[in-house]
Order: structure tokens, then C-alpha cells, then sequence
């Protein structure tokens, strides 16, 4: 089946199988590896994107389903080389040991942002609840995402 | 993980869906995908077709008209969570949408999709069933009378991943009574700590009069059992009596006696377990009903 996605702002077109996941699509027909498989059962959230401004598990979506929408991948939040807040947050307060799940992380932070810009550390750790991390503990992840906050409201 | 192999259909109306689904046998309905898709990724579930329908804008969105509050089935968790319509009408059910999953869950997941899947631990049926929602069903002839019947969350519930849905029906819409201004309604429940799903959930509709007396009573439980399970002995020991500690742990201890025999359990809690934890959960749930919540 042929798609159309707008991918980080650049439209493509493919010819896809309809059990395609997206996380496959945007990895392998497009090379956006940024994004990561993790437990591939829409429980770890490593491969967390952007798709029509919500973020979704892309191992939990067909490609079939994105014909037509907008999708942000990891690739896509810098501007013009500068890093995100969000990606120079986690960066400074390294909020990440092997950095498997970070590109997750950062895409949830995204929209955890947009909708909360001013969080508690509790309502951090409950919108990171889909999002799971075995090296870190979470203690510099929490703290980047309110650093993170704090850089995006000043 | 990859699915077998199926064709893939977008349907653009409810009738064009129903129309798949009765000329195709093997076909399945795709919503959000996020009871569907991890079903068909271990191949426990085999379609021959998957008829994507959401893209059909006329099952989503939230009314309230007449006292009833109207959620199309392709409404999303957050969507409901989000919601100060829902917050307002039916408290119970905009605070247990906020609980499913983790927010990619809920951005995908759709109100119509969860109960059709029918997972004895989701939230949802219990919720539904203790509001005494109705289910919207369209189909075509045969049990679906003029293209659509009406059926209450008590009945939709057959079995652990079975409804009353036919081969050639689609959940549209559901609809809730608004509740009044003296009924309390809560959800209580033990999550599995990795998923959300509800080892045990209680849900809770009572009448309060100015007396603190509970005037009705409706009460739920699920997680445990294969389909949501209403305490009728739990509720005529609620309704005259003065909601004191004494009294709503008298009332929810008779739980044990509206289960039945056919107890789910598993490797993370026993049935036995379960069972000992229903009257603790439904008891949470009046506590926090009536804000006797001291613990």
C-alpha cells in the first residue's frame, strides 16, 4: 500500500506492507535510527515519536496509520544545528547513562512541556511513567526535564 | 515483532466499515490499536483484514445533552482525561481515563476500543458498568434490529475478550448518566505496577442525603473476575444505613459473597489474593466517595 508521511518536515512517499510498524518505517524505508526498539510491546517507550503533535509508541502503530500525518522523530527538534532545551537539558544534567532510552525520553518531555510548561517533580515522574530507563534511576532525568522547564519558561 | 499477513482496509463511514465487516470473514476493527495491534504481534490474534476506522471523524467527541453525557467510541483516553465536560458530568470515569497506561497509552487508546477488547483487568468495564452507561451498537440486520440497538454495560460483558458484539457490529458511541449533585461516584483500584491494569478495581455510585444515609447504591468490582461483577449484597446493606467506617466495612465485606467461584488469578496475585483485596478496594472507593478518606 502506497503512504505519504511528513516526516521532520520532509514529505515521503513509499510503498509499504500493511504490518509494517511505524518504528520499522521510520528506521529502515526512512534511516531515522535516532528512534529505538526497546521492549517492541508499548510498555518501555523507547520508541516514542511525535505523530500529528501527540506522542505515540511507534511499535504500537502501523505505518499504514500514519498515511498522511505529521511525524517528529529525535532527528527532527533541533533548529538550524542549535539543540532543543530539552536535548541541551538532558545533556547538561546528563540525564542518561547508556542512552537507549533517551531519545524516547526527550520526545515525551517534548509534549510533557507543551501541555505542563511548569511541573512538579511528581508530575515529571508521572508523565515519564511510559518511558523506562534501567541504568539512570531516574534522578538526572527528573532533573533534566525540570531544567529543561525552567530554561523554556525563561 | 511482526503480524501474519492481512489486507487493510480504511473505512471513511460507519456504514462502510459495517459493510466490510459483514463481506469479510476474519476481519477485525482497528481504533486506537493498542489492545488490537500487541494481540496481532503475538499472533494471538490472526485477521484476515483489519478495517482501519479511525479516520471516521463522526465516532469521536464528547456531549452532554439532557443529562447524558455522549462519548463516541473513537475518543481517546486522553481525550476523556482532558476533558472538563467529562470531569464535570462523570467525575469517575475522567479520574480512572487519567489512570490507563502511561500518556502514549492514553494519546491512542480509545474509549470504544478498550471495551470491545474486553480485558477482564482494564478499568473501564467496571467504570461503565457502575455508572449503568449504554452502548451504542450498529450492524447490519440479523440481532442489530433497524441498524442499531442499545446495550448496558451490565450486559455488554460476556467473558474475559468476549461482548455481545456480532461478527458484523461496531461500537459508535456510549452514554452516561450525568450525576447528580448528590451522588458520589469513585474508582479504587490495585494497579499491576508495570501496566496499570487493575489487579482489583472497585468502582462506587451512592446516593447521599443530607444525613450522611446512602439512599442507592451501585457497586462494582472487576480485575478478578472474567467480567465486571455488581454486589448486590454489598448495596442492600449500603442503602439506609449511615455511611460511617463501621458501616461501609460491614456493607463491603459481603463482596466475598457476590463473586461467584470463577476467580482469575496469576503469577503476580493469587485468586485467593484477589479475592481477600475486593472488599479492601471497594472499601477505598467509598472512602474516598464520601471523603472519609483518612489513609
Amino acid at each position: 500500500m502506497n503512504i505519504q508521511v511528513t516526516v521532520n518536515g520532509k514529505s515521503h512517499e513509499k510503498e509499504v506492507d500493511p504490518r509494517l510498524l511505524l518504528v520499522h518505517f521510520l528506521r529502515e524505508d526512512l534511516g531515522l535510527t535516532g528512534t529505538k526498539i526497546g521492549c517492541d510491546t508499548s510498555q518501555c517507550g523507547a520508541c516514542v515519536v511525535k505523530m500529528d503533535g501527540v506522542t505515540v509508541k511507534s511499535c504500537t502503530c502501523l505505518a499504514v496509520q500514519a498515511d498522511g500525518s505529521e511525524i517528529t522523530t529525535i532527528e527532527g527538534i533541533a533548529t538550524n544545528g542549535e539543540l532543543h532545551p530539552v536535548q541541551e537539558a538532558f545533556w547538561e544534567k546528563h540525564g542518561l547513562q547508556c542512552g537507549y532510552c533517551t531519545a524516547g525520553m526527550i520526545m515525551t518531555t517534548v509534549e510533557l512541556l507543551e501541555k505542563n510548561p511548569d511541573p512538579s517533580e511528581d508530575q515529571v515522574r508521572e508523565g515519564l511513567k511510559g518511558n523506562i530507563c534501567r541504568c539512570t534511576g531516574y534522578q538526572n532525568i527528573v532533573r533534566a526535564v525540570l531544567a529543561a522547564a525552567e530554561a523554556q519558561r525563561s | 515483532m511482526f503480524a501474519t499477513e492481512f489486507e487493510y482496509k480504511k473505512a471513511s463511514s460507519i456504514s462502510e466499515a459495517i459493510q466490510l465487516l459483514s463481506s469479510n470473514e476474519g476481519a477485525k476493527i482497528l481504533a486506537g490499536g493498542h489492545s488490537l495491534l500487541p494481540m496481532m504481534k503475538l499472533r494471538l490474534a490472526r485477521p484476515t483484514m483489519v478495517i482501519d476506522i479511525g479516520g471516521i471523524e463522526e465516532m469521536r467527541g464528547i456531549s452532554v445533552e439532557n443529562g447524558t453525557l455522549r462519548i463516541g467510541a473513537l475518543t481517546t483516553h486522553a481525550q476523556i482525561a482532558d476533558s472538563h465536560v467529562v470531569q464535570e458530568a462523570a467525575g469517575i470515569l475522567w479520574e480512572t481515563a487519567y489512570g490507563i497506561g502511561d500518556p502514549q497509552v492514553r494519546n491512542r487508546g480509545t474509549i470504544g476500543g478498550n471495551v470491545s477488547h474486553a480485558d477482564p483487568a482494564s478499568d473501564l468495564p467496571t467504570v461503565l458498568t457502575v455508572v449503568d452507561a449504554k452502548f451504542t451498537i450498529q450492524g447490519q440486520g440479523g440481532i442489530t434490529r433497524r441498524g442499531s440497538r442499545t446495550v448496558s454495560a451490565g450486559d455488554f460483558f460476556v467473558g474475559p475478550f468476549t461482548t455481545v458484539l456480532a461478527e458484523n457490529e461496531v461500537l459508535t458511541a456510549i452514554e452516561i448518566p450525568v450525576l447528580a449533585e448528590n451522588q458520589k461516584a469513585e474508582y479504587a483500584k490495585m494497579a499491576h505496577p508495570a501496566t496499570s491494569f487493575a489487579v482489583v478495581g472497585a468502582g462506587v455510585v451512592l446516593t447521599v442525603d443530607n444525613n450522611n444515609v446512602c439512599t442507592a447504591a451501585r457497586v462494582a468490582v472487576g480485575g478478578l473476575t472474567p467480567t465486571p461483577t455488581r454486589g448486590p449484597s454489598v448495596e442492600a446493606a449500603l442503602v439506609g444505613k449511615e455511611l460511617t467506617d463501621e458501616n461501609i466495612a460491614a456493607a463491603t465485606a459481603l463482596i466475598d459473597g457476590d463473586l461467584g467461584s470463577d476467580i482469575l488469578g496469576d503469577i503476580f496475585a493469587s485468586a485467593e489474593y484477589r479475592r481477600a483485596m475486593a472488599a479492601i478496594e471497594l472499601k477505598h472507593a467509598i472512602f474516598h466517595a464520601t471523603g472519609l478518606a483518612h489513609h
